[in-house]
């Protein structure tokens, strides 16, 4: 078992520049494969074995995408439905997944400030991804703090760089944490 | 042939069932009972127009050889060996129980014990001409009822042979003198003795199965090759009269080794080209037969003994009728089935003409018994049509409720539900995308080829000319639901869009669309779906184009189907210009234009500046994000 499977969602990469410099701050890392779903399935027609078997080949997942309605890109959900099957993911004699560790890492356009219970979306970012949190926990994979970058529309280049970094070693710690 | 010459026979002949057949079968009596009026109203009881009907029977029983070979062909190897339990039981015990019981009635008559026997014998016999004819005409063949009485004439068939070596062995000295015996029946292995002709009997089936498998179809590929219609023709018919001589040589039915040629080309790829040649012979030498079936009755011994007669045909019919009867329950069918397998079979056989023939010069019947039987005989074969009718009217009716079900019986040659007509590259991908879902495709091609390529694959492939109506039937068009019309010629491509939507209203045609021009043609003649073949690759290549100078994958994907809608929108909604205009213009210059007006199109409406906008962020409330 190697280590971090980043699952990329982003359909829109030209006009990214959050998401994009992130991406390529972890790809070429060793035990590290960056997979970019909607570049691997333009027709959203899933290879759920493949999937599968690269989700078993590594012992944790990364669910990396901006954040599109208070939730992930399409492709993204279409890859949860398909490819965490009942026997496989869940289930009885489902612990493909089991013990692997699954992080968030997304993109917010708002501020943190407007992600707080008094502010504009009215929720945490934690709240908001509770339902990925808890296909970890019926999974049996442990759920990790998610990396978040808020604010999107107001940045700079400087605030993007180090970002990407942090991104870079947060990746780092998850691969090395897993392989002891 | 007559003291009128041969054409005027012809003449006779043909004006005759041209003028009654289609009378007695619009009012519902059968093409068999038509044919046999006609004989009797041209024969020597009739007009006196033809006089010399024995000739012609003899003659016109190739019809029936004929059609032995085509019911071979409907019938794969493995279905024959599937039917091996009611031909040998089924057809066995008819054949032995007849003529048991018809054999003690001739002896409770009074006569001799040799005599009893051989006329049992022959009149156990049923016809085959009417009896499948009738079921085919009917469209029974696929019942249980008809695979039954099928069954049975296949034993008959076989069970001649061995009748035809008895009958010397039941000479009576006294008539053999007067009949001089020449056992020409034996055929030119007569002088042989008994292993070796088995032998030389058996190595020709054997011949014949070897040559069907490894000698005919190579040979047929390369006829059908030189594309020459009529030497393909040509071919068929010399193959099946090439088998009847071989058999007759050795001494065997010659209906039985077509029927044995028939089965083994029955899994070739030429079987429906085969069908198609050898049915219009078929059909008019099976006519040319009833017909003279009907010439031959000799009315004057019926006159001479109208009491007699009448007796021991309604007798011979009800024997016949009762014992079939009881094998059908024995052999469990279901009531329906029993009454159309008994009324099917319950006559006298063409076979017992010869056979009578052969026992008179044997001298194991007086020749008076044998002409009186004739008569018997083939009033019962004409009678045979009448009782049918009863049963579809009377009998049927009255079991009516029970029937349904088991006239559903599966059809046995597998008709598929999908026939693809033309398989080129196009064809190919079709198929194998429905097989792969268990979907099975018939395939028609007019290339030797490309049918022999596929047949390596294991592919139901048939070889022909898809213009033509009676292999569209043959090929199981009425059963199927759809039509896949993937020939490369366009124009004929449109043709038989227009020819399938025209008989087969009930079909979905999907045509495959050379450009748009052909797509107009194609929607006009009818077709339900149609496709552009090379549109979607070009548009593909275009989507790869677009990938190659920097858009993402989804983009691009999304890209290429905007446009492809946006092009068949077009398309759908030019249809009518294309009416008016260029309706009367060839192909290839309509294409020219059409690209003119596809680009003023495209120039005037079609600027993709769609950039899936929801994608991108509006404002920092947290909607879309980079």
């Amino acid at each position: 078992m190697t280590g971090v499977l980043i699952l990329f969602a982003h359909p829109n990469l030209e006009r990214s520049r959050v998401n994009r410099t992130m991406r390529d701050a972890v790809a070429g890392l060793e035990q590290v494969t960056v997979h970019d779903l909607y570049d691997a399935y333009p027709d959203f027609d899933i290879d759920v074995a493949a999937e599968q078997a690269r989700a078993e080949a590594h012992h944790s997942l990364v669910f990396h995408h901006p954040f599109y309605w208070y939730s992930c890109p399409a492709i993204l959900k279409e890859w949860m439905d398909l490819v965490l099957t009942h026997g496989w993911a869940y289930g009885q004699d489902g612990t493909a997944l089991s013990g692997k560790q699954l992080m968030s890492a997304v993109s917010t356009g708002g501020s943190v400030r407007a992600y707080a219970e008094g502010g504009s979306t009215r929720h945490t970012i934690t709240q908001f991804l509770a339902p990925f949190d808890q296909t970890a926990n019926l999974c049996g994979m442990n759920w990790q703090e998610p990396f978040v970058f808020h604010g999107t529309h107001d940045t700079n280049n400087e605030a993007i760089e180090q970002h990407a970094v942090a991104y870079r070693a947060r990746i780092e710690a998850l691969r090395d944490a897993g392989a002891t | 042939m007559d003291e009128h010459g041969f054409l005027f026979s012809a003449f006779v002949f043909l004006a005759a069932a041209v003028v009654v057949v289609p009378i007695a079968k619009r009012s519902g009596l059968g093409s068999v009972l038509g044919y046999l009026i006609a004989g009797v109203a041209i024969g020597p009881f009739g007009l006196t127009l033809i006089t010399n009907p024995e000739d012609i029977l003899h003659f016109a029983e190739f019809g029936v050889v004929m059609m032995l070979f085509l019911i071979g062909l409907e019938l794969e190897p493995r279905m024959l060996w599937r039917m091996r339990k009611p031909i040998a039981g089924l057809g066995g015990l008819q054949v032995a129980v007849t003529t048991g019981i018809l054999c003690t009635i001739g002896l409770a008559a009074g006569l001799a014990w040799q005599t009893s026997l051989a006329v049992g014998m022959a009149l156990a016999l049923s016809s085959t001409a009417i009896a499948l004819q009738t079921l085919n005409e009917k469209n029974l063949m696929g019942t249980g009822g008809g695979r039954s009485a099928f069954s049975v004439l296949l034993f008959q068939d076989i069970a001649v042979i061995p009748m035809l070596a008895l009958l010397p062995l039941l000479a009576i000295p006294a008539l053999a003198a007067a009949g001089g015996g020449d056992g020409h029946a034996e055929g030119a292995l007569a002088g042989l003795p008994g292993w070796l002709r088995a032998l030389v009997v058996l190595g020709s089936v054997v011949a014949i199965i070897l040559a069907g498998r490894f000698l005919i179809r190579p040979v047929m590929g390369f006829i059908a090759a030189s594309r020459i219609r009529e030497i393909f023709t040509a071919f068929a018919l010399f193959l099946v009269i090439g088998i009847a001589l071989l058999m007759q040589v050795i001494g065997l039915s010659p209906a039985l080794g077509t029927f044995l040629a028939g089965v083994v080309l029955a899994d070739s790829e030429y079987r429906h080209q085969l069908e198609t040649d050898i049915e219009p012979f078929k059909g008019l030498l099976l006519g040319l037969f009833f017909i003279s079936v009907g010439m031959s009755i000799d009315f004057d011994v019926a006159a001479a003994a109208p009491v007699i007669v009448t007796a021991l045909v309604l007798g011979l019919m009800a024997v016949k009728f009762v014992i079939l009867t009881g094998l059908g329950r024995a052999f469990g069918l279901p009531l329906s089935q029993i009454m159309l397998f008994a009324c099917v079979l319950a006559q006298g056989g063409e076979f017992a003409f010869v056979l009578f023939q052969f026992a008179v010069t044997e001298g194991a019947i007086p020749a008076p018994t044998a002409a009186l039987l004739t008569v018997v005989v083939a009033l019962s074969m004409a009678l045979t049509p009448i009782v049918i009718l009863l049963h579809d009217k009377v009998i049927q009716p009255r079991l009516g409720r029970r029937q349904q079900a088991d006239d559903m019986d599966p059809i046995e040659d597998g008709g598929h539900p999908v026939i693809i007509g033309g398989y080129g590259r196009v064809g190919q991908v079709i198929a194998r995308l429905l097989n792969a879902h268990g979907i099975g495709t018939t395939l028609l091609d007019h290339d030797p080829d490309q049918i022999d390529m596929t047949r390596r694959y294991g592919s139901k492939s048939f070889y022909g000319d898809v213009m033509r109506l009676d292999l569209l039937r043959a090929a199981g068009v009425e059963r199927a639901r759809m039509f896949v019309v993937a020939i490369d010629d366009e124009e004929q491509a449109v043709e038989l869009t227009q020819l399938l939507k025209e008989h087969f209203p009930h079909l979905t045609v999907m045509a495959r669309a050379r450009n748009r021009p052909h797509a107009y043609a194609l929607m006009k003649a009818g077709a339900d779906i149609y496709r552009r073949e090379t549109f979607l690759s070009a548009v593909d290549m275009g989507e790869a184009a677009l990938r190659h100078l920097g858009f993402g994958a989804y983009r691009a994907r999304r890209a290429a189907r905007r446009f492809a809608r946006h092009d068949i929108d077009t398309l759908i909604d030019s249809f009518d210009i294309y009416e008016d205009e260029k309706a009367l213009m060839s192909f290839s210059r309509a294409r020219v234009d059409d690209l003119e007006q596809v680009m003023v199109q495209d120039a005037g409406q079609f600027h993709d500046d769609h950039e899936d906008s929801g994608f991108d962020g509006g404002h920092p409330d947290g909607k879309k994000t980079d």
